[in-house]
Parts: structure tokens; sequence; C-alpha cells
């Protein structure tokens, strides 16, 4: 195996603080421009935005038009060589056997006992040839799951390749103003193209993390400019506007997504035993391909499998308005029996209803649930218990997701 | 094609014994060797023509146990009649000799002092013997055997009496040197002391870790911790167990390297299904257990990818620097060393814990040692066989030798460290310069090679306290078998440990039938 890790910050002796300051993406100049708010956070080390103007308006550009979200601090990493397969197969729950060149696919990943280090994406580049994409850094870990593959080159090139999300009804329109139209009509969810540009080449997925129709663009670190501006000036007419940390929070609980910290701890930086989760117990056992003889965490996930999972991740619809946001769930109106706790909540714009996730154990899934919610008005506390009834499907699921030719709105 | 119902990998002593066990149980088992002969580290070498030795020169801590349970006796083991002492040679001061529990050549308080100690530590060594030869418990386990098993090891420690058992859990864990210090006032005692807590391992005096457990493990066979010479040699042994392993029904076949261990997976998971020999033979079998050390057996020749992440990288951290060279002399004529009547035994160049803590030093950072310590013992004065008449063979341990040296092992170095330790063999047995016809020196980098083991490592993994008991050689391989389904360790590398004990694989067996 070989890893090719990125190279350490250079010290400077201008300034003693190089190294730990945020790293700026390489969209910063126009993001910066629009941060009018200049409400900035951080992710992965690169200054990020929470919001640009008011994350609500943002949240509604993604459902009504379209909105750019910055997914270079994504953490991405080329997978290359005869064993690049095997590699990652056993590495991930899913079969990745079944995966064609030209496809992605969503999986997760676990340590030995089954409990989740991170999920994220795989794209098929070539025959030998993968790219991982996650939220989190995990060279580390690619690392040691590479130990014993002799013919597998791992590299990290998060900051060599530029990423930009494209969500919302209108992203096809865009597209298709930008130039690419003929590419992208025919791509179908979890597919991704490559067509020329500017010179270069942009690699388009269909892909995203809103639950709308929408797309990924991947592009040299060094063309982001003028793939914004190319964007930018196909968009105008279709509401496009940047979009930060808020807006997806909300995009992706309407569309059931899970989030890092939120409904899952990675299993590597939980100290707290089994304070981290199982796919199992965080509904995503469709991941789990026990077909496969071996992945990491099999046996472990099989024996949960068999005797089943003391808690599961489940969508709540809750009565009445109030955001349920870290409320602690009962089996009674009493509030005597605890039997979970809410993951994520807000008042979904688009369903027109309460929504969260929760995880809650799983014998109490047969009777009645009931959120605890303390919410605020004008600074006095008040307390109310909400009946909360569980939903199976994607609280926001429209047919233009996944439709192909996508519509042209 | 036969279908095993076991193949054991590796004949050495721990793979024979474990053959033994299963095939007398009822299964049939094929021991697979790479090596011409069986025995591995314990089988005699020819370094020189007529010339020959083991590695492994003396026997310490052989469980009686496996001695009855196999007849040993009866398929030609034979015991020594007597152990040997062990003598600390000096230039020119009188040897001071250790025996049994006796010392000659020190003060009266030392004299009195060890015999002392010797008492405590077999009473220590008794109350620990029971779990040299138990599967050690899984952490975290609650089942009903694994909690005995822990609380059969408090009510030993407890049953020593108030005293004892504190004082067992002061120095459990002391540096060899803080042990020697407070008892004794001799150098070369104190040196003597800590070398047979040491030997065979990555550790010096001054190091807080496991060598008073060692010496606690060794003194758990025949003579009590004493070394000893059968009087067919440690090759007698290694004959009468193959011999024994074949009269039970075991195949063993030599000069037959395996390839790799190979595994058929489906839904139902993976499973061991046999061996891939060198030349491209398959072999089926239900199980596979290797007396092969760890890294070897589940990163070598099963592999990596087959077992889980975490794990394999746990196995790849095992601490297997060997750290003993060997050095083989052939001689024209029997050695006279200075003040040593009949050198008989193991004769001990090691003046004080600075000089072994020193060579430590020097070996850690790559270097040989400026003054090595070593073990000598002149085997053909024991056994007939490994010299033509009237020459004999020296035989020598020499601690702290490291498997790579800063510009590697090439054969100006070795011819360098072989003159160096027979010019100081020289100053302790004059005129043995004159006397040496031939020379061989087996680096750790070299054992590794000829014998197959990880490091050159005597023990295979390490055996401080991070890879002892229920942690070797690491969690989840403790109890014997692996995250494989059908593949077991029977070496070193598991519980309790190296040197030709055999409890490893005697364990080993037990925990496949059971």
């Amino acid at each position: 195996m070989n890893i090719v890790a990125p190279a350490d910050p250079e010290l400077s002796s201008d300034d003693r603080f190089a190294g730990e300051r945020l790293k700026l993406s390489p969209f910063h100049p126009r993001q910066a421009e629009l941060n009018i708010r200049d409400a900035w956070s951080a992710w992965n080390g690169y200054k990020f935005a929470d919001y640009y103007y008011e994350a609500t308006y943002e949240y509604f550009c993604i459902r009504n038009t379209c909105g750019t979200y910055d997914i270079c601090p994504m953490q991405k990493f080329l997978v290359e060589g005869e064993d690049a397969l095997a590699m990652l197969d056993r590495m991930v729950t899913r079969d990745l056997t079944k995966l064609r060149v030209n496809r992605i696919t969503y999986c997760c990943w676990c340590d030995d006992t089954g409990r989740m280090i991170d999920d994220g994406t795989i794209f098929r580049l070539d025959d030998n040839r993968y790219m991982l994409t996650c939220g989190s850094p995990c060279l580390a870990w690619l690392a040691k799951s590479a130990l014993g593959f002799d013919k597998v080159t791992i590299t990290e090139h998060t900051e060599q390749l530029a990423g930009l999300s494209l969500q919302g009804p209108t992203s096809f329109s865009t597209l298709k103003n930008m130039g690419v139209g003929d590419a992208v009509a025919e791509l179908k969810p979890f597919g991704f193209t490559r067509v020329p540009f500017v010179g270069t080449e942009l690699m388009i997925s269909r892909t995203g993390f809103t639950g709308d129709l929408g797309y990924e663009l991947w592009i040299d670190a060094e063309y982001a400019l003028p793939l914004w501006d190319a964007l930018y000036e196909a968009g105008e007419d279709y509401g496009i506007q940047p979009y930060g940390e808020a807006a997806t929070n909300m995009a992706r609980l309407e569309a059931g997504f899970i989030m890092p910290y939120m409904e899952f701890n990675e299993a590597p930086k939980t100290i707290n035993f089994e304070h981290d989760q199982t796919p199992l117990e965080l509904n995503l056992g469709w991941l789990v391909d026990f077909k496969k003889p071996h992945f990491n965490g099999r046996r472990a996930l099989l024996e949960q499998k068999q005797k089943g999972t003391k808690q599961l991740l489940v969508k709540l619809d809750i009565e009445g308005n109030k955001p349920a946001e870290e409320a602690i769930l009962y089996d009674s109106k009493g509030c005597r029996n605890q039997i979970g706790y809410v993951t994520s909540a807000m008042w979904s714009p688009s369903v027109k209803a309460n929504i969260a996730l929760a995880m809650i154990d799983t014998k109490a899934l047969t009777g009645e649930i009931w959120a605890e919610i303390y919410h605020y008005k004008e600074l006095r506390p008040y307390r109310k218990v909400a009946k909360c009834k569980v939903q199976d499907k994607p609280f926001w699921m429209p047919p233009r997701a996944r439709q192909t030719p996508p519509g042209e709105f | 094609m036969k279908h095993y119902d076991t193949l054991v990998i590796g004949a050495g002593h721990n793979g024979l014994v474990c053959a033994s066990y299963l095939a007398k149980a009822g299964q049939s088992v094929l021991v697979l060797e790479a090596n011409e002969t069986v025995g591995g580290l314990a089988a005699t070498r020819e370094f020189h023509p007529g010339f020959s030795a083991p590695i492994a020169h003396t026997l310490v801590g052989l469980a009686d146990t496996i001695v009855k349970d196999l007849d040993l006796e009866s398929h030609g083991f034979k015991a020594a009649a007597q152990a040997l002492p062990l003598t600390a040679v000096h230039p020119s001061d009188a040897p001071i000799q250790i025996d049994g529990s006796s010392v000659t050549g020190v003060g009266a308080d030392d004299s009195a002092t060890y015999q002392a100690l010797q008492a405590q530590l077999r009473r220590f060594a008794d109350a620990l013997a029971p779990f040299w030869e138990s599967t050690m418990p899984r952490i975290g386990s609650t089942s009903v055997a694994d909690l005995f098993t822990f609380g059969k090891l408090g009510l030993k420690l407890r049953m020593l009496g108030r005293d004892d058992m504190l004082e067992f859990m002061r120095v459990a864990t002391l540096p060899m040197r803080d042990l020697a210090d407070e008892s004794f006032d001799n150098e070369r005692l104190k040196a003597a002391l800590c070398w047979d807590g040491l030997l065979g391992s990555k550790l010096a005096p001054r190091s807080p870790n496991q060598a008073v457990l060692t010496v606690l493990n060794r003194m758990a066979g025949k003579h009590g911790g004493q070394h000893s010479i059968p009087p067919n040699g440690i090759n007698g042994l290694m004959n009468a167990l193959r011999t024994a392993a074949e009269a039970n029904g075991a195949e063993v076949r030599t000069s037959t390297p395996v390839q790799k261990i190979t595994v058929e997976g489906d839904e139902n998971g993976q499973r061991i299904s046999g061996v891939q020999l060198a030349n491209g033979e398959e072999i089926k079998a239900d199980k596979v257990v290797s007396s092969a050390d760890p890294k070897t057996t589940l990163l070598g020749l099963l592999g990596a990818p087959q077992l889980e992440i975490d794990f394999s990288n746990r196995i790849r951290r095992l601490r297997t620097d060997g750290y003993v060279a060997k050095l083989h002399l052939a001689l024209s004529g029997k050695p006279a060393f200075q003040g040593v009547a009949n050198p008989e035994g193991r004769l001990l160049i090691a003046p004080t814990m600075d000089t072994i803590e020193f060579a430590y030093d020097n070996a850690k950072y790559g270097e040989v040692p400026e003054e090595a310590v070593m073990e000598v013992v002149i085997p053909t004065l024991s056994q007939n066989d490994l010299a033509p008449t009237g020459s004999h063979v020296l035989s020598a341990h020499v601690m702290y030798v490291p498997g790579k040296i800063k510009g590697g092992w090439t054969d100006a170095a070795k011819q360098s460290l072989t003159d160096q330790l027979i010019a100081q063999l020289e100053a302790h047995a004059p005129g043995i310069g004159e006397l040496v016809e031939a020379s061989e020196l087996l680096t750790p980098e070299d054992l590794e090679r000829d014998y197959h083991v990880s490091g050159g490592h005597w023990h295979h993994a390490e055996p401080a306290m991070d890879q002892l008991l229920m942690m070797r050689p690491t969690y989840e391989a403790a109890q014997y078998n692996t995250p494989i389904p059908g593949l077991y360790l029977c070496g070193a590398g598991s519980h309790p440990g190296g040197d030709i004990n055999g409890n490893p694989g005697r364990n080993a067996a037990k925990e496949m039938l059971s």
C-alpha cells in the first residue's frame, strides 16, 4: 500500500499562527463577497459559512430555485490500483462489487465492533480507480484499512479538488444554460459524467444532501473561480444563491439524512461505552450487506441483527408547531418512563409539519411516544408535551428529485 | 484427497505437543514443517562439518504434565538427572556459582538472603503454576469459566498469606535491578539474578515490566527454574515429541512450507478451509492451528484482508524485536575458563548490572554492544554426538544484539562482532582463540530468516505486560482461537509464552477439543 498524505503546513516567521489559521476554500473570494453577515464558522479547518444572509431565505432557495453549497472542506480520497476494490469492499458494509464505472454509492464504514466511523460516497472513476468522499478526516483509517493490500495507492486530494453542490429545482436549468445540459440531461441519481470546461474537465454528479433535484460539481481547485462565475452567470435568472450550513441542516432533515454529531458520533471519537451507533441502530440496515462473507464489523453487526437493536433511529411527526429540539421522549403524557431522545428537529416550512429524527428504544416503538418540549416566548420558557407519530417515508421526497431527464423549472 | 480434522503449522515443540494432544483425542492431524527437521529453534543445526548445536541450548520450565500426558519417556525423552549450575565467571576473580537455592563465592549475607529469596519466589511460583496451564479469561467476559479462572487466581494469591501476597504484588512488575539491589551486595550475583529474568526479552535490569513473572514462569517446570540438558540433548526431546505425535496417529511432513492459510466465504461468513503449500498443493481441513508466531500466521499466511481492521493493526503493532544473537564455535579442544574446574552448566559473562544495561542501551539505538553480555554452554560436555571426539562446541546466547543495526548486518559487521566476542571469551578462557576451528554468528535477522519467526524473537512476541496473559498476543486472540472461525494459535506468542515449556501447545489443544 502507498499512502499519500497532504504536506504539513509550512512554518512561517511572519505569522506565528500559520498552520492554525482557517484555510480558505478556492471559492472563498466569491463567497466572501456574498457573505454580507460575515457569518463564518469552520469545517475541517476551512472557513465556512453558517449562512450568507439569512438561513430561512437560503433554505427557500434550495426548495424553490437553486443554491450552491461549498463542499471543498469535504474530505476526498483517490483509491487506486488492482487492490482498490477489494480494500474498499472489505472496509464498507455495502457490496461495492456491484458498483459500475461512472456510478456512485452511498455507504458507511464501521470499526471492528460494528460501530459507525463515518458515512460517505464512493465514486467508481474507472476499473481500478475510486474516489471516496466523507465529512471528516479519514486518511488514518484508510491507511489502517489498507494493511495487507499491496497494490493500492490512497491519495488525499481534498485541497486539489474543489467541489460545489448545486441543489434545487432550477439546478438543471442552470446547468443547461451554462451549456452542459446535454451531458447532464440523461444523468440518473448517483450517476456522474465529465464534460470539457474552460480547457479542463468538469465532473458533474447527480448527488446532494437536500433530497431535491441537484448536482455536485467537481473541478481542479485552480479552475474553481471560472466555474463559479459561469454558474452564477447562467443561474442569474434561475434564482441562484449561496447557502450555508444552517440551510443545509434544514434541507437534510426534511430529506431524513443523518448528520455527524447530531444523529451519530464517529466511533473512534467516543469515550463512553456505546455512545456511538451502529448502522442498524441508525436505520441504515439497507446499507449492510450480510451476503458479503467479510467486511469490517460484520460479526458484531450480525450478532446485533440477530438479537435486534436496543435502539432505533426513527422519523417523527410531532403535533403542534414547537420544534422538539433536544427533547426527551416518554411512553406516556405523564413523562415517567424515558424511551428516547430527539437528535434533530424543526418546523418544516415545505412539509408544513413539526418533524424530528429521534433515537428510541426499539421495544417502545409499539407504544405511545410523547416529546417533552421546552420552547421560549420572549425569554419566558414554556413546557409542552406533544404526541409523536413514527413516519417511515422521508418527510420530503418530491418526484422531481429522481425524474430523468429532469424538469426544466 | 484426504480431508484432515486439523492441520498444524510448524513442528516446533508447541506444534508437536498440540498435534499429539489432538491426535490422542482421535483427530486426524497433519503437521507441516517448513524446515528439514522438526524442533524449530530447538532443532540441532550443523554449523560446521561435524559440529552441531541447537539454538535453544538448555531446557527450562518444560511442563511435567506434558511429559506425563504424552508419555514422552517411552518415546525416548529422558530428563536430566541433575540441573545445571549457573557460574558467573570473571577474568581475574573467583567465579560465583548458583546451584538451586544455594550460591557459593559470595558473602555469608548474600548467601543467606539468596536462600530466603529463592524460597519466597518458589512459593510465588507454586501459586502461579496452575495459570501457565490454563486458558486466560476473556477481557470483559462474564462467563462462569472465565470468572472462575479470575477467582482462582485471586484465591491462590490470597492463600499465600497476607505478607507474601503483598510482597508478590510489590515485586511482580519491579525492575530486576531493584529486586537485586535491595537484596544483595555482590555485583555478579545481582547481574546473574537479572540475567535469568531478562534472557530472551527486550528488557534490561532497569526496565519495569514482567521480568519477575518470567522468572516465576521458568520456575514452574522440573528443576524449579534451573536449566538442564537432557542426556540425549534438546534434540532428543524434539524427536521424542515427534515420535509421540506419530504414535498418537498424527502425520508429520518436513520440508513442506505452507504458502498460505486458505479461507472460504459465503453469506454465512468466512471460515478456514485448509492451507496451500509453497509447491501449490492444497490440503483441506476443518481447523488449522499455527505454532508460527502471530504476525507470520495472521499477516503472512492468512493476510490482513481476511481479518478486521483494528485487529490486524494490533497484530502489526506486536512487539517482536529479537535481541539475542547466537554464537557457535567449533573448538578443537576443551576450553578452560578462569577459576572454573569443569565448565559444565551455564557460564555467565555479565560482570555487573550496568554492563547489561549499557549493552541494551547500545542495542536500542541500532548499535552492537561495546561490551556484550552472554551465556555460554559447552553442550558437548553433556551430549557426545554434537562434535567429533575430543572436539567441542561452544554455544552462547549473546545479548543485546538487535536485528537491525545501523549500516545493516553486512558480512564485515558480523565478522567484527564475532571477533569481539572471541576476544571477550579469550579474557575469560585464555587460549580459546587458538581452539576455534570455525564460527557461526546468527543475528536475530538470521534467526528470522532460517526459522520463519518474526523479528527472530525467541518468544514470538515480546513477553511484556502489554502482551501477556489475557493480552497474549492481543485480546480477541488470547484464548488460542482467532476472529476467523477454524483458525487457532498454539505457539510461543500465545499464553504462557516462550522457552520450551510446551504449555501454549497443550492449552491450545485443550481449547480446540472443548
